[in-house]
Parts: structure tokens; C-alpha cells; sequence
């Protein structure tokens, strides 16, 4: 602030009397508080929409998203194996280029029944690896290991692996998928298998 | 006139107009030159503002390299390698931003130490500290979205990793997730919130966040070099500060402020050494989700929060994931408001200086394990790493038939075997002297401890010959464990 301006006070050009001032105020100061109303209504009114987009993609049910996909001809997967296979994530948005692909594990266990796991562990989502030899997933980030029905192992994993609802439609394997599968995200998974807690038992 | 005259006369009238339209050269070097305690002109002091030269360091390298790189998650990874290939000095800046990064976190992290040891966060500077916990939490924030930015493989694992981590919360875990991702998966639009946390929001935030923090260091002065048995007291502290910088003031500009442009160049130059000869990080593999051949993991600066999660048991993991953090930052930001007063030297400050000791050393030892990960399997040890041929001389067939099974059904992966193979589970070297054979059956069919159960996955015999390898290991020759139960029933 420059030095030659004067607080308002500290001026002498004001010729108005005092009480003509102090009215003068306190016209003034209820303007400038009614201003502040306004512009808090105002706010209001632009912080609700403003709100709403950055909120958007988190009000979405979690139920309502993901659609049946084909995820293969039965025949693909030989019963008693499991097997790596991808898809196209059915909820993809515009460029997200690879990443709309998604792997799982689908275990075939006998003609009519498979398992079609997530690839992301269930501790925190890093890609789950299967062995067939020690019958394993294995996970690469904090040594989670699953068994070749998904149930928990060992490690820091606190339930099995997740799991998609699959359906066999005129010889093809379909499977529901939507929403990344995290503890809370889950909404696309089968639910009555999920609560796999250590050693019980998965309908086989 | 001459003119050498006629140029200063003109340079000075020049300054006179941009002051008088301008109002700030006067004020600035005032505060340049604001006196400073002549004890506190060290090279103890130098942190913060080698801080703030990183800061412009990252904006300038931030906003050159936001010219090539296309936040886009179909195009990311590959305008990182246009960067890296096809741009002149495109890898060098690149390298530079990435190595101002981990810089830039380590000065912070010294400086907070630093200010900590010294008690320079007492009154009246509770909120200077408290700005700075802010300026530590922001710093951080840039790092891990910056790790983002690379999107290849790592960027896309530790994004999910950060959306399960959120997914534990209760009752908001689902629409927290979403949050994050921007949708339902890991993609573009999760790509395009974390470029617009890393270039807007947070700079935005640090920016002027560093501006106040350095107004209430001009505000307060630089803290005087702490002594024992001076103690800082509300009532005198600040008049003992005015005689002290009365007395043995010194303006901090030159006086003071050549130990910090040393020192700030020297980090400049240190980073761009390591810039120059060891390179940009990455980008690893490109972020597609059918790559599943990958260890993910973190940069430098969360390598401890991935060991410490690796370390959780199950049952208090998510409770430690989400109420540590908001203890620990509760804690830093409470410090000053509750030992604003007393003593500040370290030498009587004996249980401040062992917090610091205990926490610098975890955060290294937690570090340094989340440089090798032992706890995750090597996938492919049981391929790669044959049983040493001394564990097989001498052995019967059965034996090296059990050997293969070792090596067929990955026991190698978590195992070692004379220094090769995971480190998951214990070294087997010396098995046969710490478990009897029936213990090793036990532990093979059952597991526990951490490692599965393998009944599902071996048949009798090859059981049999696994666990009759296994008992022929016992190291240089140590005696085996014996069940000193069996002899006691045996012969009673
Ligand atoms: S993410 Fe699989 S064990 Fe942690």
C-alpha cells in the first residue's frame, strides 16, 4: 500500500458530521452483510452441481453396473485344468486403451461346473499366479497364496480369492463381470461363495 | 557525463519508476536482509530452503516434459517412450523430475528431523511446524500420484493397490473406490484424476502452503541454535529472541544465505549427476492387465509401506492400514500445541531423540526389505535354480527322487536351497536338524506357519521320497532332530 493513503479515520477530507457518518455506516455495513448472504446463497447454488460431477462416478451401485460377457466355448477350458484367459472389460469408458482388459483364472471342474476367479488377490489386488504343479496361486506383492478352489492359503490375505458368477449358455461359458473386484467392490461376484475364511469348504 | 555515469543514472531512474508502479523490491530486500541470530547461521539450516530450489526444480522439469506427455491411458506409457527414444533430452528430464522426486522427499524428511531435534517447532513456531507436516503430507501426495503418471505396470498395481487399501473402509468403501478410479475400473478416467491431482491440485496447494511457510519464518525469524537449559517460555521467549538478534544479529542475506545457495546448488548438481548417470525410472512393462509375469512395486518412498503391509497379520491389517496413518499425522500436528514450552536442545530431550531413532531406523529396516521383498515367492526358482549337486551326492534313489519333487511342486519358491530360491519360508539346508521326519510330514501335508497345506497336492509316494530327501539335509553334518519323547517311551 502506498504511503499517502490514509486509513479511513486517519482522513480529514471527510466532511460529513459525525452522526451522518455513523448512519451512513451502518447502511453501508448491512449492505455489505446482505452481500454476504447473496454470494453464500449463490455459493450454494454453484457448489451443488460442482458437487455432483466430482461425486458422480462414486454414486453409481455398485449392483447396477457389469453385463453377462462370453467369455469362451466350454470346450476351451479341459475339464480339471485351470486356465489364464482375458476379456473385454464390459463397463470400459472412452481411451482407457489396454486396460480394458481383464484377466481371470477359470477352472474347470467337471463338465457342467467351473470357478472362474479374479486375477486380483484378495489382500490388495496385485495379479494372483497359478501353479499347477503345488496346486497354488500365488500372489507376487506380499506372498498371499491361495488354494485351486480359492480358498485362503497363507499370507496376508483375510478371505479366498474373489470370485465371477459364470453360466453355461449353449456351450459357451459366460461369466457376469463389472466393477473391479476389491473387498468392498464385490457387487459382480458370486456371493455365496465368498465367505471362503481359512480351510472351510467351496462347493466342488 | 560520461557514460558509465549517464548508465548508472538511467539504471537507478529506471529502478525508481518499476518501484513506484511496483511497491515490492523495498519490502523483499527488507526481508532478505531481515536479521537472523548468528548461531543460526549453519549449515544445520540449510534444508528447507534446498527444499523450495527442489519445488521450482519439479515445476520447471514438470511443466517441460507436460509438453510431450500425453495423459491418456491408451497413450501414456507410449508418449513416456517418445520421451525416453524419439525426444532430444526427453530422458534427461524425465530422469531429472524423477530423481528431483526422491531428492526432493529425502531433503523434506531431513529438514523435518532437523527441525525436530532442535525443538525449533516450539513457540511461537507451533504453526510453521504444523504448515510443514502439510507441506511433508503434500510432498508425499506428489510422489505417489508422480508414480502414477509413468502408467506402466507398477502405476497400474499400485493404483489397485491404493483402491483395495480404500475398499477397507467401512460403510464409504465402495463409493471411496469409485472415487478413486473415476469409474468402476482402473482407466482413463483414473489416469486423468491423478494428472489433475499432480498438475493442478496439489502443486496448487504446495505452492501456496510453501509461501506461508516461509512467510512465518520471515514472521518469527530463524530459530536460534537451541542451548541446554535454555528454556523457551511464552512470556520471555520472544524478548529473549529480539536481544539475541539485537545483539548478535546478522542480515540473513548475505550472511547467512550463501550456507543455502551452497548447498542448494550442490543438491541441484547432485541431482542431475544422478540424473545423468543413472537415468529415468522406468516406464516397466506397459499397463495392460493381461500381463500378469510381474512383481509390482512401489518407488523408493513407499517401499516401506509395502513391506509393513506385508508384514500385517490378517486379522488387525485393515484396522493398522486405516487408523495409523490418521494417528500419525494426528500426532505430528498435535506436537507442537502440547510441548509448545521447555527445553529445546536435544541432549535433554532424551525421549525425543530415541522417537526419532526408533522411527528413522524402522522406516530403513522396513526400506531395506522392501528392496528384495523376502516374503514374496520367487516364481521362478523351481525352474531356474537346480538342487545343488553336494545335496545329492551320497543319496539313494529315492532320495533324488525326492529331490525332483521338491523342484516340481515349487517348494523352491518359498524355499532356499544354499543361498538360492525364495525367502518366503526357511532355508532347508539344515531342515533335518530342527524337525524330526515326522514333524516334516506334519508341516508338508498340514502346513501352517504361514505356508500352505500340500496334502492336496502330493500323493503318499511322492511324499515319501520328498520327505525322505528332506531328512538327508542337515547342513555341515549337524546332528539330527530327535522326538525326545520316542526315546523316553522306548525305553522306560
Ligand atoms: S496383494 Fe496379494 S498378498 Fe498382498
Amino acid at each position: 500500500m502506498s504511503i499517502l493513503l490514509k486509513h479511513p479515520g486517519e482522513s480529514s477530507n471527510d466532511d460529513l458530521p459525525p452522526e451522518g457518518k455513523a448512519a451512513a455506516h451502518s447502511r453501508r455495513t448491512f449492505l455489505f452483510q446482505l452481500s454476504l448472504a447473496l454470494n453464500g446463497a449463490v455459493g450454494i447454488v454453484l457448489a451443488i452441481p460442482l458437487i455432483g460431477y466430482l461425486l458422480g462416478p462414486a454414486m453409481k451401485k455398485s449392483s447396477t453396473v457389469g453385463a453377462w460377457l462370453k467369455l469362451g466355448s466350454v470346450d476351451d477350458f479341459p475339464v480339471g485344468e485351470t486356465r489364464l484367459t482375458d476379456f473385454q472389460s464390459p463397463v470400459a469408458s472412452l481411451g482407457d486403451g489396454e486396460t480394458a482388459k481383464v484377466a481371470c483364472w477359470v477352472r474347470h471342474i467337471s463338465p457342467r461346473q467351473f470357478q472362474v476367479f479374479a486375477i486380483n488377490c484378495a489382500h490388495l489386488g496385485c495379479p494372483v499366479r497359478w501353479f499347477a504343479q503345488s496346486k497354488l496361486f500365488l500372489c507376487p506383492c506380499h506372498g498371499g497364496a491361495y488354494y485351486e478352489d480359492g480358498a485362503r492359503a497363507s499370507g496376508p490375505p483375510e478371505r479366498g480369492l474373489f470370485e465371477y458368477k459364470y453360466k453355461i449358455a449353449g456351450g459357451s461359458l459366460m461369466i457376469h463381470a463389472g466393477d473391479m473386484p476389491t473387498l468392498a467392490t464385490e457387487a459382480s461376484c458370486d456371493k455365496k461363495r465368498l465367505i471362503q475364511i481359512d480351510g472351510a469348504e467351496t462347493a466342488s | 557525463m560520461s557514460v558509465k555515469e549517464r548508465v548508472i543514472s538511467g539504471g537507478i531512474a529506471g529502478y525508481r519508476w518499476l518501484e513506484h508502479r511496483l511497491g515490492l523490491i523495498q519490502p523483499l530486500t527488507q526481508a532478505a536482509e531481515h536479521p537472523t541470530p548468528s548461531n543460526s547461521a549453519s549449515w544445520w539450516y540449510v534444508f528447507g530452503s534446498a527444499a523450495t530450489v527442489l519445488l521450482i526444480l519439479q515445476v520447471v522439469t514438470g511443466i517441460l516434459l507436460a509438453l510431450v506427455y500425453s495423459p491418456s491411458a491408451n497413450e501414456a506409457w507410449a508418449s513416456l517412450q517418445v520421451l525416453n527414444h524419439n525426444i532430444p533430452l526427453g530422458w534427461y528430464l524425465r530422469a531429472i523430475h524423477g530423481w528431483g522426486s526422491d531428492f526432493m522427499v529425502a531433503i523434506v524428511l531431513i529438514h523435518m528431523m532437523q527441525v525436530f531435534l532442535f525443538g525449533a517447532f516450539k513457540f511461537p513456531r507451533e504453526l510453521t511446524w504444523i504448515i510443514g507436516v502439510g507441506l511433508l503430507v503434500l510432498t508425499l501426495g506428489m510422489a505417489f500420484t508422480g508414480q502414477v503418471m509413468r502408467f506402466d505396470q507398477d502405476a497400474y498395481w499400485g493404483l489397485g493397490i491404493g483402491a483395495s487399501i480404500a475398499s477397507r473402509v467401512p460403510l464409504v468403501g465402495a463409493p471411496l473406490v469409485h472415487l478413486i478410479l473415476g469409474g468402476p475400473i482402473l482407466g482413463a478416467p483414473t489416469l486423468s484424476r491423478f494428472f489433475a491431482l499432480h498438475v493442478f491440485v496439489i502443486p496448487g496447494i504446495l505452492i501456496g502452503a510453501v509461501g506461508l511457510h516461509v512467510w512465518l519464518v520471515l514472521f518469527h525469524g530463524v530459530s536460534d541454535w537451541p542451548m541446554p537449559g535454555r528454556l523457551v517460555r511464552k512470556s520471555t521467549y520472544e524478548l529473549q529472541y529480539h536481544e539475541l538478534t539485537e545483539k548478535t544479529g546478522l542480515p540473513f542475506v548475505p550472511d547467512a544465505a550463501w550456507k543455502d545457495a551452497m548447498f542448494a546448488a550442490a543438491v541441484i548438481l547432485a541431482v542431475l549427476a544422478c540424473a545423468f548417470f543413472f537415468g529415468p525410472f522406468g516406464p516397466t512393462g506397459q499397463p495392460d492387465p493381461t500381463i500378469i509375469q510381474t512383481a509390482p512395486k512401489p518407488d523408493f518412498a513407499f517401499l516401506w509401506i509395502y513391506a509393513v503391509l506385508a508384514f500385517l497379520p490378517p486379522e488387525i491389517e485393515t484396522p493398522v492400514m486405516l487408523v495409523v496413518p490418521v494417528l500419525a499425522i494426528a500426532a505430528m500436528l498435535l506436537l507442537p500445541l502440547f510441548a509448545g514450552e521447555g527445553e529445546r536442545h536435544w541432549a535433554r530431550r532424551p525421549v525425543a531423540v530415541l522417537m526419532l531413532t526408533v522411527i528413522a531406523v524402522s522406516l530403513g529396516i522396513f526400506t531395506h526389505l522392501g528392496t528384495y521383498t523376502p516374503w514374496s515367492p520367487i516364481m521362478s526358482a523351481w525352474t531356474s535354480d537346480p538342487v545343488p549337486p553336494k545335496y545329492l551326492r551320497g543319496r539313494g534313489p529315492l532320495e533324488h527322487q525326492g529331490a525332483l519333487v521338491l523342484q516340481d511342486k515349487q517348494c523352491r519358491d518359498c524355499h532356499s536351497l544354499d543361498g538360492a530360491g525364495g525367502l518366503r519360508g526357511p532355508a532347508l539346508d539344515d531342515i533335518a536338524s530342527r524337525m524330526t521326519e515326522d514333524q516334516i510330514v506334519r508341516q508338508v501335508l498340514q502346513g501352517g506357519g504361514n505356508m500352505p497345506a500340500y496334502g492336496n497336492a502330493l500323493n503318499p509316494s511322492e511324499t515319501k521320497a520328498l520327505v525322505s530327501f528332506l531328512t538327508t539335509l542337515r547342513g555341515d553334518n549337524l546332528a539330527p532332530a530327535v522326538d525326545a519323547s520316542r526315546t523316553l517311551t522306548r525305553n522306560p
